[in-house]
């Protein structure tokens, strides 16, 4: 049986499709331990994760992707954990694909599942792929790694990584993909990616006018230009 | 004494009272006080010695003296604003720490076997 882990799965509102999601996870890796973090939820998101045979912490208040992920870093630390994995819960992240992840974590820090690098159909416009490039671009540049899409959110964290990530990993946005991604490489962590399929997510559609992305292509490159200078925080966590 | 200048001393003297009363019912801690009672002591000393102002713009070489006045409280203002971005900063992540800790615990707790206490005898 291959080596346990966390697969830390953040969910906001997402009692629709996090059942599915933990179960599926628990019928394709029977290593896992799944946490279930409830980001300030109102729905019945806990209760569908729990009933779906889930650990759940959920947080008071919603914190976003950041601050659900740096508690599951935390929960892993805490618990004896070295091994995280993080999976969305709209079932976007195809557990299938978590294998070939861990396997990169023998020779890197931390694995990011990407996409449009050569593998699976996910489908983007046009101009969804150039500002997605453009800033892979920057990221590759300030962590001298090749990385192709900088805002998955499918990635595994070896022990180095899982360390680093409960004290630091950033609640701002972008700070769960793009900032981390950084972090990881200032503290002189080895990232590497990993080409992944990934599916449609199940609930909700991205909706992306040229004008809103020339908006997130300039608050990601702020992201990437304050992350670079960026010293780590002090003091308990 | 102008009317102008007994309006600027009753402003400056409601502020004081307003500041000190703040503090007196712990409403605001000393350190953020300390900056507002200087501010209204100089605005009090401004109303009752209006020729301050003059003396000190011809000093530093600023033609109009109100200017002086409008730089000198823009610029307080600003790091007022600053120093506030800050403490807000500080508290967000203290409070994102606290929530974060919180949530393990609760769990952590809802997930323990907890003995009845009947059974601890």
């Amino acid at each position: 049986m291959a080596a346990p882990f966390l697969a830390v799965v953040p969910a906001w509102n997402e009692a629709g499709t996090v059942g599915e999601t933990v179960r599926e996870i628990h019928a394709g890796l029977p290593e896992a331990t799944i946490l279930v973090v409830d980001d300030g939820s109102t729905d019945a998101t806990a209760e569908e994760a729990r009933s779906a045979g889930a650990t759940v912490v959920s947080l008071p208040f919603n914190l976003g992707v950041g601050g659900a992920m740096r508690t599951g870093f935390r929960y892993a630390v805490q618990h004896g954990f070295d091994t995280v994995v993080q999976i969305d819960a709209d079932g976007q992240h195809d557990p299938a694909e978590v294998p070939g992840l861990l396997a990169e974590l023998t020779g890197a820090d931390l694995v990011i599942g990407a996409r449009f690098a050569g593998r699976g159909d996910y489908e983007a416009e046009f101009l969804r792929r150039l500002a997605m490039r453009v800033l892979a671009r920057a990221v590759s540049t300030l962590t001298r790694t090749r990385l192709t899409d900088t805002t998955s959110g499918f990635r595994a964290s070896g022990p180095r990584a899982v360390a680093l990530f409960a004290e630091d990993y950033p609640a701002e946005y972008l700070g769960d993909t793009v900032e981390s991604t950084i972090i990881a490489a200032k503290a002189g962590l080895t990232i590497t990616q990993r080409p992944v399929r990934m599916r449609t997510r199940r609930g909700g559609t991205p909706s992306q006018s040229p004008l809103r992305l020339v908006v997130f292509l300039a608050r990601a490159m702020l992201v990437v230009f304050l992350a670079g200078f960026r010293a780590r925080p002090k003091g308990p966590r | 004494m102008t009317t102008a200048q007994v309006a600027a001393l009753i402003a400056g003297a409601i502020a004081l009272a307003v500041i000190l009363d703040l503090v007196r019912r712990r409403q605001l801690r000393e350190k953020y006080a300390a900056l507002w009672l200087t501010l209204g002591a100089g605005i009090a000393t401004l109303a009752v010695f209006p020729g301050l102002l003059d003396r000190v713009a011809e000093r530093l070489g600023v033609a109009d003296p109100p200017n002086l006045l409008f730089f000198l409280g823009i610029l307080v203002l600003l790091v007022v604003v600053v120093q506030l971005s800050f403490e807000l900063s500080r508290l967000e992540d203290r409070i994102r720490t606290l929530a974060e800790r919180l949530a393990i615990l609760q769990a952590d707790v809802d997930g323990a076997e907890v003995s009845p206490p009947d059974e601890r005898r």
